[in-house]
Order: C-alpha cells, then structure tokens, then sequence
C-alpha cells in the first residue's frame, strides 16, 4: 500500500482519538455545570437512537414503514424483548430470530 | 473502594453481552474491506489505528472507490462527532485520574464501552468512586481484543458470509438492548423519539450528518421535557415517586 494510503488512516486515527480525548481533558480543570449535566444524561439514549431508527426504518437508504420492512418488524419485536427481560442476549438472539423468520416466508 | 480486579472484571462482565452483537459486525467489516481491495494487514491495522466501527466501514467503502484522502478523513471526523458528547459525559467521573490514564481510556472509549460504563457509573454513591475507572479499562479492553480478533477472522474469512443472514443486523439489536431498559420516564421517551425521528427525517444528508443532529436534537427535547415537568409539579403539587425529584 502506498504512503498516501498509511498517513489517511493514522490521520484517522488521530482525529478519532482527538474526538474521544477532547473534553475528558479540556474539562478536568472546571466543574461542568448542573444544566450541563442533566442535558448530558441524555447523551448515551440520544445517540444510540438516531443510528437505530434510521437503521430500521431506512433499510438500503429508502424511509419503509409497512408491514413489508422485516427490519422494522424485527426491531419492534427486539424492542419489545429488551423492554420486558433487560437482556441483551435474549434480544440478539429474539430479534435475529424474528428478521430470519420474516425473511423466510417472504416478507423481505 | 474497588479494587483493582474486581472493578476490571466488572467492567468485562459488564460489557459481555454487548459483544455478541460486537462479533458478527467485525466480521462483517473484514470480509468488507478485503472485498473493498484492502490488504489483509491493512484491513487488521484499521482495526487498531482507528477503533471505530462504523467509520472503519465508511472508509472502506471509500478507500475501494478511490476516494482521496483528505475526503476519508474529514468523513471520519464527521462520523466520530458523537464521541465528543462521550467525552464531555464522562469527563466528571475521570477528572480525578493522571494525564496517562485519560489518554489510555479515550483511546478505549467506544460506543459500547462507553454506555455500559456510563450507566454503571450513574448508579455510583460518589460521581469519582476510587478505582471506578478499573470498570471503563475492563469494557474498553474486552472489547478491544473481541473487535480485532473478530476482523481478522473476518479478513480471513473473506467472502465466506452470506449476506442473506443480515449479520449487520446484531448492531442494531445490541443498541436497543443498551437504550430501552434505560428509558425510565417521560423525558427519556422524549429523547428517543426525537433524536430517531430527527434521524430518519435528515437521512439524506452526506458524512453521517444526521446523527448528530439525531442525538443533539434528542437531548434538548429531554432536557426540557425534564426541566418542564419539575416546573408543572411545582405549581399543581403533585408529586411522583417514578420520575426523581424536582430541584
């Protein structure tokens, strides 16, 4: 591989470090205030969500709702399974279930 | 006061299930990038260099189509914006440690890592408990080996996958683990839903712009849900035992 190829990647590297180490360092010195905080307790909630409903509801990059998007009907049923047992497993392995079966008798 | 191993171990144990879904995603991202034309080492050393799945994705799909660089790059940057909103959260629980350990836990900080640790860390007495940041170093580093064993199989499996099992799918699944147990009131369902209706609604736009919108939308509307509801209470008086207390 070329050079060009090898500085791309540790620039990408370096700028997805820069990303994770920025505000663990550039806050350690001021105590991030209490409004802050509440609104940052949404963070972990917020972000995983807007790369799950796109995930469903877009499948191949088209927005799908119907019955005909196994995608979204397996989500809900993981949804569903994650809300009841708090299992990360049985959700895998429910809704894995569910997108294979969908797609087995032909709704995909 | 935890010690060492047993905040380690915690840490491991905490992330464990997540990695199921961790798996056929590096699997997936090998048999993608040897496809894509990258060579094995290459594919292997995005795995350590970077760390970051869905930008190793990304860029593999661009490395193929003969992207230039600076394009791979700025990309990247755009896809990891989310770590920066990582950072600041959990910042106030690594404050107390040495510059070494916050370059090491950065470097460790991905999506699972992060949201396993932060949600343990939320159940903490104390915001710095000693030896809490053992708990970041045991998720960060049972996913680090899970992830680059999971790619070198991966690029040695090559084409070997089916794509009609839709293995991308476990990513997903493994999110909505980490998020639905977590919604515990009006704000949190608030949060949700906008930042996935913002979303879906923004898909169009280039570099992954619409997560962040999707996750910066989502924690205003939370917060001032939030922030709302304790005014209302205060002015009818009703309490709630579910929903915490007003300040």
């Amino acid at each position: 591989m070329s050079v060009t190829f090898w500085l791309t990647m540790f620039a990408m590297g370096l700028v997805t470090y820069a990303t994770r180490l920025s505000l663990i360092v550039l806050l350690e010195r001021v105590t991030i205030p209490e409004v802050v905080q509440k609104a940052l307790r949404f963070v972990p909630l917020t972000v995983l969500s807007a790369i799950i409903f796109p995930e469903i509801l877009r499948p191949g990059g088209q927005l799908l709702v119907s019955v005909g998007n196994p995608r979204l009907l397996a989500g809900l049923v993981a949804a569903l399974v994650a809300w009841r047992s708090k299992s990360v497993l049985l959700t895998i392995g429910l809704g894995m279930g569910a997108l294979w079966g969908l797609q087995a008798i032909g709704l995909s | 006061m935890v010690s060492t191993r047993t905040g380690l171990l915690a840490g491991v144990q905490g992330v464990a299930p997540a990695l199921v879904g961790v798996v056929p995603f590096g699997l997936i991202y090998g048999v993608l990038a040897v496809k894509a034309g990258l060579p094995a080492l290459a594919a292997q050393a995005m795995s350590c260099i970077v760390f970051a799945g869905s930008a190793q994705f990304v860029a593999t799909g661009l490395f193929g189509a003969g992207a230039p660089g600076l394009l791979i790059v700025l990309t990247t940057l755009v896809i990891n914006f989310r770590h920066i909103l990582y950072s600041a959260s959990v910042a106030p629980y690594l404050k107390h440690l040495s510059p070494a350990w916050k370059w090491v836990l950065a470097y460790l900080l991905t999506d699972e890592a992060y949201v396993v640790s932060i949600t343990h860390y939320q159940r903490l007495e104390e915001p710095a408990e000693r030896g809490s940041h053992w708990y970041l170093l045991g998720a960060g580093l049972a996913l680090w080996i899970v992830w680059q064993i999971s790619t070198g199989v991966g690029i040695l499996a090559g084409a070997q996958l089916p794509a009609g099992w839709a293995l991308d799918f476990t990513l997903a699944l493994t999110f909505i683990a980490l998020v639905v147990p977590g919604i515990t009131d009006r704000a949190g369902v608030a949060a949700v839903i906008t930042a996935g209706a913002v979303a879906v609604l923004t898909g169009d736009l280039p570099y992954k712009l619409w997560l962040v919108l999707g996750a910066l939308s989502g924690v205003l509307v939370g917060w001032w849900v939030d922030n709302n509801r304790c005014a209302s209470k205060t002015a009818s008086l009703v309490t709630s035992t579910e929903e915490g207390p007003c300040p």
